[in-house]
């Protein structure tokens, strides 16, 4: 006999998991966007809103301030300011959210780049009187480079537009076709009032020339697996299993979580960097023999041919397995507050694989508003975005980012106190046509004296 | 250990996709794996509570058929509640794992820890937690922290850098990108890590009633003499409650969370099963912290600060 709670329970367990980031100022109403979300969504519970209550009168306001909820630390709220990355959690019955709410101002380009590398969405704010602004360029720019599969424009403050159809029609306009010369695969328009809730949680009384989903339902319906078929597998070796008890004797897995495709038992496969070949005997999917797993699934595989495999190998298979490299090119988002320099030598983290590199070259730096480069910089510093050159110690077995996040991610890290110094994707950063876009874009300077 | 993996049969979604469990529990799997081919002498913090409870199974599943590469480490406040402490005892012995006690009692009976004057024991931790991190060495610290507990937790990293102190220092943390995480720290410093950060309390029910893991039954509504101290119901015993004023009653209570007698609360409920437990937490109008721990109640920076300080 199943109870009303267990059918509860088994709804709530089937549902799926996003991650998306937030971007946006403080005066787009992002804090407000995403406490309503919180708000409406009913995960704020009440000894959250009375503290939010409380502070908020304490600081003099009248209505509770809903950006009090994700200022965890004390710097930022004797500053109101938002200073790192603060993750939200919250849930409807058809899907679970993690929400990477990035600041706006302090350490922006980093904070965002953080939070985008997980995010399989972003939503970006525009203010419905302002429309697309350099701010807005520099955000499209940074889910692009991060190759964020989503992105929603949400274009906020409607009602003080009187939610007029063509104040949203031309800025959905421009900045779609911005998204998409950058090589954003899918952009999501928006009408919304993050303030009275329009378009939020609720679809809004005030717009009916809209029909399209409010910011939740979308959320909850977009999807979060995509193309794993056309992705080739790799399974980065993380750790070696050999019990080597009487029970298990023989028994040798080699532990890692999928980073994309899928893989399946009788796959021919290729070991990297070493280049030895075998087949996918058997794969563990934590306590459970199946005979196919995909991204992100942690799982044990077994060859069945005994060749030396350890942590930071690269498993992938035969017909599709990357090439080896000690010469990478990348594009990089600096996150260190000391520079990086040519010549400098650092520890390269790529996978569950760390060697030795030195930096040959930073053959430019890009301003994100309009994608311009900047010859030989000679060094980035915190919150740069540029090309580098490095060279490494051992091979490695990388993709350019733009097909794999995951195996085509890395960070460049100070060897002498462990600092992480800088996000790199390998390859190509934007689509061909993005600098000719962005330049023809930013043709009319709106320089709110943020300097990146 | 059942199943896992299963496919979601969700159109959107199909056939790829994994349930938002079976994500969590990969990522958290990812993570002990990490840490046991970086790292040289990792530990589990390790009361026997449900969040140490559930990381104990996340680690046996993540190197099955091979035994967990880690030992257990429980700071003991000296007012621990004695059906969890037997509960921590027989789960170590279930699993031939090693145990390391830290006590804040033995501190205090030396004179190196003084008693609070209002009696809770919870930041007496730090400086046993930490002086047997240093005695013995290790240098990754597993802890159970969620982001969905606290508003300074939510801002902490996974790999989370403290300096010889322990302490945390939220200004000078490592931008943690994609699923890298940064373990490489100096001698004497250490690493926290919370494999469970993007859970929340509903996602560890839920997985443990999946999985059906055991745990100490003091989290299911049983009959218990409480007294009331500051709205929140604290069992009487011998660490200093009630006091004068304060009447016992018996009520049909259970507890959300499980630490220090002294400050932890326990919350009216007739949830006795696992299920009754998810539909009551589901349809919880306070947070699992809010209700039941008087520690967090103190400012509105108290958890920020212990962990500056050292805390978990």
């Amino acid at each position: 006999m199943t109870t009303a709670t267990e059918q509860f329970a088994e709804q709530l367990s089937a549902t799926t998991l996003l991650r998306f980031a937030t971007a946006g100022s403080v005066d787009d109403g992002k804090s407000t966007l995403v406490g309503r979300l919180l708000h409406d969504s009913k995960s704020v519970l009440t000894d959250q809103l009375e503290a939010v209550e409380h502070a908020s009168r304490t600081r003099g306001k009248d209505a509770p301030d809903l950006a009090l909820l994700t200022d965890g630390l004390r710097a930022e709220r004797e500053q109101g300011i938002t200073i790192d990355v603060a993750y939200r959690y919250f849930a409807t019955g058809r899907r679970r959210f993690i929400l990477a709410d990035t600041p706006g101002h302090v350490q922006y380009t980093r904070n965002m780049v953080t939070g985008a590398s997980t995010a399989e969405l972003a939503v970006v704010l525009v203010d419905a009187r302002n429309g697309v602004v350099e701010q807005t360029r520099r955000h499209a720019a940074v889910a692009a480079l991060l190759r964020v599969p989503h992105v929603v424009l949400a274009v906020n403050k409607m009602d003080l537009v009187d939610y007029a159809e063509p104040v949203f029609a031309s800025i959905a306009t421009e900045f779609i076709a911005y998204a998409e010369s950058l090589g954003v695969p899918e952009v999501t328009a928006i009408p919304i009032s993050a303030l009275v809730g329009d378009n939020v949680v609720e679809p809004s009384a005030h717009m009916d020339w809209y029909g399209g989903p409010t910011v939740l339902e979308h959320l909850e319906t977009v999807p979060v697996s995509h193309d794993l078929a056309d992705c080739p597998a790799r399974l980065p070796v993380q750790y070696v299993i050999r019990p080597q008890s009487a029970e298990h004797p023989d028994y040798r897995g080699y532990a890692g979580q999928i980073a994309s495709g899928v893989l399946r038992v009788g796959d021919a496969v290729t070991v990297l960097p070493s280049g030895r070949t075998s087949t996918v005997e058997a794969i563990d999917a934590l306590g459970q023999g199946v005979s196919v797993a995909w991204a992100p699934q942690s799982v044990t595989v077994r060859l069945s041919d005994d060749i030396d495999v350890s942590r930071g190998d690269l498993i992938a298979p035969t017909a599709s397995a990357p090439d080896v490299t000690r010469d990478v090119e990348a594009t990089v988002c600096h996150v260190a507050d000391r520079p990086l320099t040519v010549g400098q030598r650092v520890l390269l983290k790529h996978t569950t694989r760390t060697v030795k590199a030195i930096v040959k070259d930073i053959p430019s730096r890009l301003t994100l508003a309009d994608l311009s480069q900047h010859p030989e910089p000679g060094e980035l510093v915190a919150n740069d975005i540029g090309r580098v050159v490095v060279r490494t110690a051992e091979p490695l077995a990388l993709d350019a980012y733009a097909d794999s996040r995951r195996t085509g991610s890395f960070l460049l890290i100070d060897p002498a106190d462990g600092t992480t110094l800088t996000a790199g994707m390998a390859g190509t950063a934007f689509a061909e046509n993005a600098q000719h876009a962005a330049e023809a874009a930013a043709g009319a300077p709106d320089d709110e004296g943020w300097d990146f | 250990m059942t199943s896992t993996a299963r496919s979601v049969d969700e159109g959107i979604d199909a056939p790829y996709a994994l349930s938002h469990l079976d994500a969590l529990e990969s990522e958290a799997v990812h993570i002990f794996r990490e840490v046991a081919g970086e790292f040289e002498r990792p530990v589990i913090l390790f009361s026997g509570g449900k969040d140490s409870m559930l990381m104990l199974h996340l680690a046996l599943k993540a190197f099955a058929p091979a035994p967990v590469p880690f030992s257990l480490l429980h700071v003991d406040t000296g007012h621990n509640f004695p059906e969890v402490l037997e509960f921590r005892d027989r789960t170590v012995e279930r699993y031939g794992l090693r145990l390391h006690v830290a006590s804040v009692q033995e501190y205090i009976d030396a004179g190196t820890l003084r008693e609070r004057p209002d009696g809770t024991r919870n930041p007496l931790q730090i400086v046993p937690l930490t002086e047997r991190i240093q005695s013995e060495r290790f240098d990754a610290v597993f802890g159970g922290g969620r982001r969905d507990e606290e508003k300074a937790r939510a801002k902490e990293r996974v790999f989370s850098l403290r300096d010889e102190f322990s302490q945390w220092d939220p200004r000078r943390q490592r931008p943690e990108l994609w699923q890298l995480y940064n373990g490489r720290h100096a001698p004497g410093e250490h690493v926290r890590v919370f494999p469970l950060s993007n859970w929340t309390e509903l996602d560890v029910w839920q997985y443990i009633a999946r999985e059906r893991i055991d745990l100490p039954e003091i989290y299911f509504a049983h009959e218990r003499e409480v007294f009331n101290r500051k709205g929140m119901w604290l069992t009487a015993g011998g660490w200093g409650g009630p006091k004068d004023g304060e009447s016992v009653e018996k009520r049909s209570v259970r507890y959300r969370t499980v630490g220090d007698m002294s400050c932890t609360g326990a919350v009216d409920s007739d949830a006795a099963t696992l299920d009754a437990v998810i539909a009551e937490i589901a349809t919880a109008r306070l947070t699992e912290r809010g209700a039941t721990r008087a520690d967090d109640k103190l400012s509105e920076a108290a958890m920020e600060d212990r962990k500056r300080e050292g805390y978990f």
